[in-house]
């Protein structure tokens, strides 16, 4: 007889990667559907499109390196960074937006550096930044939410627009951008920040039209986009897909900042559940931060790395040039991923507890 | 302190127990092969007893080809702490002793005796040792090794060894955890022998006096605990304890981590916890050993899977070929896509290779999986989600494990554990990637190992390099010393003028000379040792007062060496008196001899008016044993040289001291009669055997033999005329010089 090889054990979970990548999709569902909901088709076009291009890159790709792209499309790790990209980009953007960012996170962040596994940055973080610092026109047009705008705009209207500029009644993104008022929108953190900046008090600044939701301060469409990833950020915890390491600490970290300056000045500094509903943060804790490939990966790294990047999301939204930093945040802590690793080890069984070399602090 | 023995026994009694990191929940499959009574396997034709089954060694095969055996009859023996033998499972013959495919993962063929059983059975006569307790804890352990037992949980360490520790054990566990699917051996074991189990729980406890016994049963063995519990109940120091199923929790140290909450010490072993461990079916097989006398020739295996149709338990003897266990359980190969079968359970256990593979005493479980059960999917990218670190038992980071072991980078595996792995296969049974993770654990380790031993290898290799560079220094060093002691000497010998026997001696010493160089060039062509050659012409050439000092010390000194050789005579009694018949015996050195035995012979006839027999015989005697002295005062100052280069002045005195009273001690000798010489020369070897530990080699010591038996005859001899004696003194110094330094020549030649 011959017999069939194989190493211990031979028992294997029935969940594989294709599995958790297509679960983490799954979980971005409520906040992705809200999202549309709100700033209307040009959301899902966006992912339509990103999808696209990331598969053909990737087959093209590992058909270069001569690698089997078929199992590789399979595990739907391609298909999760598009979706995160297409998501965090303005829904309007035009096309070649998405496709350049797509191309870019899979092509450059992924495949470079040697494909799934092996990516040291985020992919679509990477891919968002590249795009937020070569374009930021494109990267900041965001269309006010449903209820607020303008115009309203249909399916047509986010194909058109992505694709020539132009809605289907010829109005432009710039018309479309304006609200009830014939004021140009910005997002919520980028309103505070502005009129924080203007010399009004926070308390001012919320009363702005923008901040008119169920929670006061909280941007309209933020509070509800945010929940709905926040209500797939817990399934994930729960299917054991994500660990709450990360989440936690992160968020914790940004909120503990937040009460912290707006105890010290309450004018200035926008309260915690401002941070924590505004902006990307709830989807960058529970989504993005939690990549596997870019993250750290033991537990007490993790919280580490989590509260890191929730230091660096407080400090770039408070003192830096942009409005969010989630995308900044997580980049600048992937490459303290391997340090994070080497000093977070866990006890062995049977070891005593590694000793860290604390040279440099004894020696005063 | 949670770790305190009283804390842990107060918890143990309210059944609060610990957890360990970790651990996974695969389907246990228990009930498939479970339900029925363990069945006696038919006994196959052929039975394959590999001769090591165990950790350690093995021993030596006692029995040869074609003899008749009984069963429990041993097949091997050996005094080997770490060694456990072997016996024949059945009645019948041994028809080969031979290489057969393996019970391991590799398959690789190791000594195997194959037996072809006739079918009767009979065991060899028997002797229990009912009265266990009667008897010293040695006769007990050796009757337990004696009977092969090693242990049967799946190590197979010798269960003689964790017995016999001499260290105060805490804590007995017995081991009825069971914690791979599929596998229910055990189970069964417990259910329908947990008497005998605990008859030798009895046994381990005679032997190994612990405080508390604690026999560990997953609660999915329900029936198992209830059965040991009965068995256990008339003694309260014996605890069933149920522990909460989770995938290791058999393992030895995770074990130990639930019930004591003790972790066993990297690269330690579970006494250092106070801690032993056995499994159950070690249990029963001492009980059989000591109640029934019986060795260990059968155990319990587990046949199952979706590919055999009567799943089950089988009493299998040790040596029974699968493909037997596959009948008897009615192995279906249509439920399978290939082939499989796996020995053990199904995560730690191994791809068999062939169908013949026997049975041994770690084989608890045949698993034959049908195609849904052994599905096997391609390994893919890890994407570092850390599943595998949740869930490792040794709370290792099996993720960068896999990553360094992959990359061989194996001195960074090392640094994370890798050698604390169990290889209990929870990581790779988690991993989303399907990565066979404790595959490249295995392959890391094993290079880890062999790179060790080429370490080794390579640092003897650079150690013996080291060393032999240091002796050519030294013995260049030797040379170099000993060249200028003899310098020294020499200007010694020319500023001691005025001594009337020595300038006889040294007119003597020219003469016989001038006669030996002509024979030693002559012997020296025909002989193609180019060593004497030179050393006769440097003789030739040198001073003769140089010479002559030399001689005296020779002389006198081989006078000495006589004198000790004469102590040690009972050592020979086979030597031969003719010196040439010395150059047949004595291979390595017999050039030498040969050519110093025909100059004696030459001498002999050229001086036969002046010199008797008998002065030849002391002249072979003083230049055998000159050449002898002659290489151990070499090697004494080689040794004074490197180990005491200050001392190097000193011992030139010394030497000059030496010689002077040589030379007065040779002239009396010269005189006096030779007994008296002989008796103060006997006193001074004396002292010089005491002194010098620095006995020559293998050379030097079939001369001794010679020595001895030349020295009875010149003894012999002794009444004989004083001339007579001198001349042939005068003759015997020449040679000697002539030989000291042909010796040294060629000792010199030899080494470098």
């Amino acid at each position: 007889m011959n017999f069939k090889l194989a190493s211990s054990p031979h028992q294997h979970v029935r969940r594989n990667t294709g599995q958790v990548m297509r679960m983490v999709i799954l979980a971005l569902l409520p906040g992705v559907l809200l999202q549309t909901w709100f700033f209307g088709w040009g959301t899902l076009v966006q992912v339509m499109l990103a999808i696209i291009t990331v598969v053909v890159t990737e087959a093209a790709i590992l058909e270069l390196r001569k690698k089997d792209f078929e199992s590789a499309i399979k595990d739907y790790s391609a298909i999760l960074t598009a979706v995160l990209l297409a998501i965090s980009i303005p829904p309007f953007a035009p096309w070649w937006i998405v496709v350049l960012g797509s191309f870019f996170a899979i092509a450059i962040v992924k495949q470079l550096y040697g494909g799934l596994g092996f990516n040291v940055f985020n992919p679509a973080m990477a891919g968002y930044v590249m795009l937020l610092i070569s374009f930021p026109v494109q990267m900041t047009q965001w269309l006010p939410p449903a209820g607020l705008a303008q115009y309203s705009h249909n399916f047509n209207d986010a194909l058109y627009v992505i694709f020539t500029g132009f809605s289907v009644d010829g109005f432009s993104i710039a018309q479309l951008k304006t609200d009830y008022d014939g004021v140009t929108m910005a997002t919520p953190l980028d309103t505070a920040k502005t009129a924080i900046a203007q010399n009004l008090t926070y308390s001012e600044s919320i009363e702005l039209p923008i901040f008119d939701s169920l929670v006061p301060g909280i941007g309209v469409a933020s509070s509800w986009i945010s929940l709905g990833y926040l209500l797939g950020g817990l399934y994930l915890i729960k299917q054991k897909v994500i660990n709450w390491h990360i989440p936690v600490g992160m968020l914790t970290t940004t909120v503990v900042c937040a009460i912290i300056m707006s105890i010290a000045d309450s004018d200035v500094y926008p309260s915690g559940i401002f941070h924590l509903l505004n902006g990307s943060i709830i989807i960058g804790a529970f989504f993005i931060a939690t990549d596997p490939v870019s993250a750290c990966t033991t537990n007490k790294g993790r919280l580490v790395f989590g509260a890191a990047i929730g230091f660096w999301v407080y400090v770039i939204r408070t003192w830096g040039g942009y409005p969010d930093a989630v995308a900044f945040a997580v980049l600048i802590m992937n490459m303290a991923v391997p340090l994070i690793d080497y000093y977070t080890r866990p006890r062995t069984y049977g070891h005593s507890p590694i000793k860290t070399n604390k040279r440099g602090i004894n020696d005063e | 302190m949670d770790n305190n023995f009283d804390d842990i026994v107060k918890k143990l009694e309210n059944n609060e127990l610990w957890d360990f990191h970790g651990g996974v929940f695969p389907a246990e499959q228990k009930t498939l092969s479970n339900q029925n009574l363990i069945a006696q396997l038919p006994l196959s034709k052929y039975l394959y007893v590999p001769v090591k089954q165990h950790i350690g060694v093995e021993g030596q095969v006692i029995v040869s080809e074609g003899q008749a055996v009984l069963k429990g009859e041993p097949l091997t023996q050996s005094s080997n702490p770490f060694a456990v033998p072997i016996h024949a499972p059945s009645s019948g013959k041994i028809l080969s002793i031979g290489e057969h495919v393996s019970a391991h993962p590799s398959g690789l063929p190791e000594l195997t005796i194959k037996i072809e059983t006739d079918q009767q059975d009979r065991w060899l006569p028997l002797t229990p040792m009912v009265d266990y307790q009667k008897q010293s804890k040695m006769d007990v352990i050796g009757a337990i090794c004696n009977a092969g037992i090693s242990g049967m949980g799946g190590a197979g360490f010798p269960t003689h060894i964790k017995i016999g520790t001499t260290k105060q054990v805490e804590f007995l566990i017995i081991n009825g955890v069971e914690c791979e699917p599929y596998i229910t051996s055990d189970d069964r074991l417990m259910r329908e022998h947990a008497w005998q189990i605990r008859q030798g729980i009895d046994v381990l406890c005679h032997l190994l006096n612990p405080k508390c016994v604690v026999i560990a049963i997953e609660k999915n063995k329900p029936e198992a605990i209830e059965a040991m519990e009965v068995a256990c109940k008339e003694n309260s120091n014996y605890q069933v304890v149920d522990i909460p199923t989770k995938y290791p929790a058999g393992g030895e140290k995770q074990l130990i981590q639930v019930l004591t909450n003790r972790e066993v010490p990297a690269k330690g072993l579970p006494i250092d916890v106070g801690v032993i461990m056995h499994n159950v079916g070690t249990c029963f097989a001492v009980s059989d050993a000591i109640f029934s006398g019986k060795p260990l020739v059968q155990r319990v295996v587990t046949v199952t899977g979706g590919a055999v149709e009567t799943p089950g338990n089988f009493w299998a003897p040790i040596g029974t070929p699968v493909s037997h266990l596959f009948n008897e359980a009615n192995y279906n190969s249509k439920a399978q896509k290939q082939p499989q079968a796996i020995m053990g359970g199904p995560m730690m256990g191994f791809s068999i290779t062939d169908e013949s593979v026997p049975v041994v005493k770690t084989t608890n479980c045949i698993l034959l999986p049908d195609a849904k059960e052994s599905q096997t999917r391609k390994e893919q990218a890890c994407i570092r989600c850390g599943a595998c670190a949740d869930v490792c038992p040794a709370n290792l980071l099996p993720q960068q494990l896999f990553w360094h072991a992959k990359g061989k980078e194996l001195d960074k595996a090392q640094d994370y554990n890798l050698f604390d792995c169990i290889e209990c296969g929870a990581c790779a049974y988690v991993c989303p990637s399907d990565i066979p993770l404790v595959h490249y654990y295995r392959v890391a380790k094993s290079e880890i190992k062999l790179e060790q031993d080429e370490k080794v290898k390579a640092d003897k290799a650079r150690e013996r390099f080291e060393k032999r560079a240091a002796r050519l220094i030294a013995e260049q060093e030797a040379r170099d010393e000993k060249h200028r002691l003899a310098a020294e000497a020499r200007k010694q010998a020319m500023s001691d003028s005025g001594n009337t026997a020595k300038d006889k001696i040294a007119a003597a010493l020219a003469r016989a000379k001038a006669k030996k160089e002509a024979t030693a060039k002559g012997m020296s062509n025909a002989d193609e040792s180019i060593a004497p050659h030179k050393a006769n012409e440097n003789s030739g050439t040198k001073a003769s007062s140089n010479e002559r000092v030399q001689a005296a010390i020779a002389r006198a000194k081989a006078k000495k060496e006589a004198a000790q050789k004469a102590l040690q005579q009972t050592e020979s009694k086979t030597a031969n008196l003719e010196p040439t018949e010395i150059s047949d015996t004595d291979s390595a050195d017999s050039k030498v001899m040969l050519q110093d035995a025909d100059v004696a012979d030459t001498l002999d006839n050229k001086d036969k008016p002046a010199i008797d027999k008998k002065a030849k015989v002391a002249a072979a005697i003083a230049k055998a044993k000159a050449k002898k002295l002659a290489q151990q005062r070499e090697e004494k100052e080689a040794e004074n040289s490197i180990g005491y280069p200050d001392n190097a002045n000193s011992a030139v005195e010394k030497n000059t001291k030496e010689t002077q009273s040589d030379d007065i001690q040779a002239e009396n000798l010269a005189l006096k009669k030779q007994r008296v010489a002989a008796a103060v020369a006997k006193a001074k070897a004396k002292k010089l055997a005491a002194n010098s530990d620095q006995v020559i080699a293998d050379d030097v010591t079939t001369k001794q033999d010679t020595l001895q038996s030349l020295d009875k005859d010149n003894k012999e001899s002794q009444g004989l005329d004083q001339k007579k004696q001198r001349i042939a003194a005068a003759v015997a110094k020449a040679k000697a010089k002539k030989a000291a330094k042909d010796a040294s020549q060629k000792t010199e030649d030899d080494k470098s």
